[in-house]
């Protein structure tokens, strides 16, 4: 069988085209915003030639790119005065979640999202974006806390999965996204979730559903990861069953929306939200902000009313 | 259990005669393994009399996927349904326990292992709100390895729906008790069967979130021996208690009567 380029092959033309732009950023050249549009252009024209070739397995890389902005990345470019919050108290402080008070087009919300590490250190501390049972407590806590104070919530989801380890289980994972699951579905106050990168099953949904479900072009949401999936039912894990897996699951944002389960897809700039930060967050910011005015022009009932219709919307049966 | 008059046990290995498993609620004699039971089967040991009515037996599940893996999802729904003789991996049953009138769901987890799809969640969903309509407490014997892939996502959301439904049971004040039967792990555990106003389980039930394999590929570990079994759930303070099979029915039965408020039988 052919050898399928991997995303960060396919992508070789764009990084190369981007850096130039970034070199000609720091320059003296009088041309330099010329040149940059022009490039910017040669970017888009190279995208449009990569996004048909792109299969499930590519925009699972996409998702997981190391250079895609994080919960905090939106954090720090779409809100002011961020105060993060730590603790679930009950346990411990989980790294892999972001929890806290913020301004938001000049009203206090609730941000709350997975965080991966940019750095190796990083990355271990935040436990790759993989939150114990402490994680799912703590967004617990501050989602209650917005709604004691009538402030809405916004979600960010970014995570592999919730961590399969054994003081994970000891302390009740499943417990506490269960409960999560329970106490969002009736939290009196609106919740926006943003699935931004990678929607890895339980563990996104523990802090990645409400009233509004908004996802960007390239991430995904997947009941398993594409791995896994090969891994159990090809018992192969494989590119080639690893593809089969990630296309059979319908993970892409678009068959999300088509399902009913997104209620907005939000674009990335060409080559992908790790290409163009600035356009990506630009993009977020207007999806997000027309999203919250109008929910938070519902009553409260009417609010909780829709968001069980939603939930009981959900799933693909027939009645014989 | 294999066909003809004589098993081995798949705990203890002892050779034992069937029906003595059979009318020993299947449990083995020897060593008090509790044999995985079927839907019905389980029905019939907990309702009064044996006696129950099935409910929303019309809902079937569609392969809107088009998933194949080494199989059809069409073909393994169709082999399930023809195996278990049921439309899909839990049933929903009214009847009375110990007098009370009560909603039952068992899972069957020869059907898929069990696995909760659309017809799964929208089942679990409508049992609650059923009895929330009929005012009546509802009872969950879990058995399922979790989220059914072939569905994708639309299985994931299924943990909310039945999350949601549950969570307005709760506000009508009506019991809900889940028992959880081995295995009951993934989305199942990390939904429906965590949210009983008790949560109890059969003994040595594997229950769990992730399944013990990852968890072994992922610490690069050997487990410690009973971890993610129903005592080691009990010691963490995650369940309200481990039962067994033979004193189910009148736990159940006990348990109803003081959430009902109900001293007289």
């Amino acid at each position: 069988m052919k050898e399928k380029l991997d995303f960060y092959s396919l992508e070789r033309p764009i990084i190369a085209l981007k850096e130039q732009i970034e070199a000609l950023e720091g320059s003296e050249d009088s041309n330099r915003r010329e040149k940059i549009a022009a490039l910017k252009a040669q970017i888009e024209k190279e995208w449009e030639k990569i996004v048909p070739k792109l299969t499930a397995v590519h925009i699972v890389q996409i998702a997981r790119h190391p250079k895609r902005p994080y919960t905090l990345d939106y954090i720090k470019a779409l809100f002011q005065d961020f105060m993060e919050f730590h603790g679930d108290r009950r346990f411990a402080d989980d790294p892999a979640i972001v929890a806290g008070l913020a301004f938001y087009k000049g009203q206090t919300v609730a941000v709350i999202g997975h965080q991966k590490g940019r750095t190796t250190k990083a990355r271990i501390e935040r436990n790759f974006g993989q939150p114990n049972p402490e994680g799912y407590r703590k967004a617990l806590r501050i989602m209650q806390m917005a709604e004691k104070f009538g402030f809405p919530v916004i979600t960010f989801v970014d995570t592999p999965g919730a961590y399969p380890g054994i003081g994970a289980e000891e302390r009740g994972q499943a417990e506490a996204i269960a409960y999560n699951l329970k106490v969002i579905s009736r939290l009196k106050t609106p919740i926006v979730n943003v699935i931004i990168g990678e929607g890895g099953s339980g563990g996104g949904l523990g802090i990645g559903f409400g009233d509004a479900l908004l996802m960007l072009e390239y991430a995904f949401y997947s009941v398993i990861s594409p791995e896994g999936c090969a891994a159990i039912l090809w018992k192969d894990q494989g590119p080639t069953a690893v593809e089969q897996a990630a296309e059979n699951l319908g993970i892409r944002a678009q068959k999300l929306f088509e399902l009913g389960i997104i209620d907005k897809l939000i674009p990335e700039p060409p080559g992908g939200a790790h290409i163009d930060h600035e356009t990506t967050f630009k993009n977020v910011d207007k999806h997000l902000g027309q999203t919250l005015k109008k929910l938070q022009q519902m009553s409260l009932d009417d609010l909780l009313a829709e968001r069980y219709r939603k939930i009981r919307r959900q799933g693909v049966f027939e009645t014989k | 259990m294999n066909e003809g008059l004589w098993t081995r046990c798949n705990n203890c290995q002892k050779i034992l005669y069937k029906q003595d498993i059979i009318d020993n609620l299947k449990v083995c004699p020897q060593c008090n393994y509790h044999f995985r039971l079927g839907a019905l089967e389980r029905l019939q040991q907990l309702f009064d009399d044996g006696q129950f009515e099935l409910l929303d037996q019309d809902i079937y599940p569609v392969d809107f996927l088009g998933f194949q893996d080494q199989q059809k999802y069409e073909d393994r729904l169709k082999d399930s349904q023809k195996k278990t003789g049921l439309p899909e991996a839990i049933v929903t049953a009214r009847g009375t326990l110990g007098g009370l009138p009560v909603i039952i769901q068992a899972m069957e987890f020869a059907f898929m292992g069990g696995s909760m799809g659309s017809v799964v969640g929208e089942k679990v969903a409508r049992a609650a709100e059923r009895a929330v309509e009929e005012k009546l407490p509802l009872i969950i014997i879990s058995c399922s390895g979790g989220a059914r892939m072939q569905e994708g996502m639309m299985s994931l959301m299924q943990m909310i729906k039945t999350a949601a439904a549950l969570a307005r049971l709760s506000e009508a004040r009506l019991p809900y008790i889940s028992v959880l039967a081995d295995p009951t792990t993934g989305g199942t555990t990390a939904s429906f069967a965590m949210l009983g106003d008790i949560n109890i389980a059969e003994p040595n039930a594997l229950i769990g979130f992730a399944g013990p394999r990852v968890i072994e590929q992922t610490i690069k570990e050997k487990l410690p021996k009973g971890f993610q079994r129903a005592e080691f759930l009990l010691a963490h303070g995650m369940l309200d208690d481990v039962v067994e099979r033979k004193y189910l029915r009148n736990y159940l039965i006990k348990a109803l009567r003081l959430f009902l408020n109900r001293p007289e039988a």
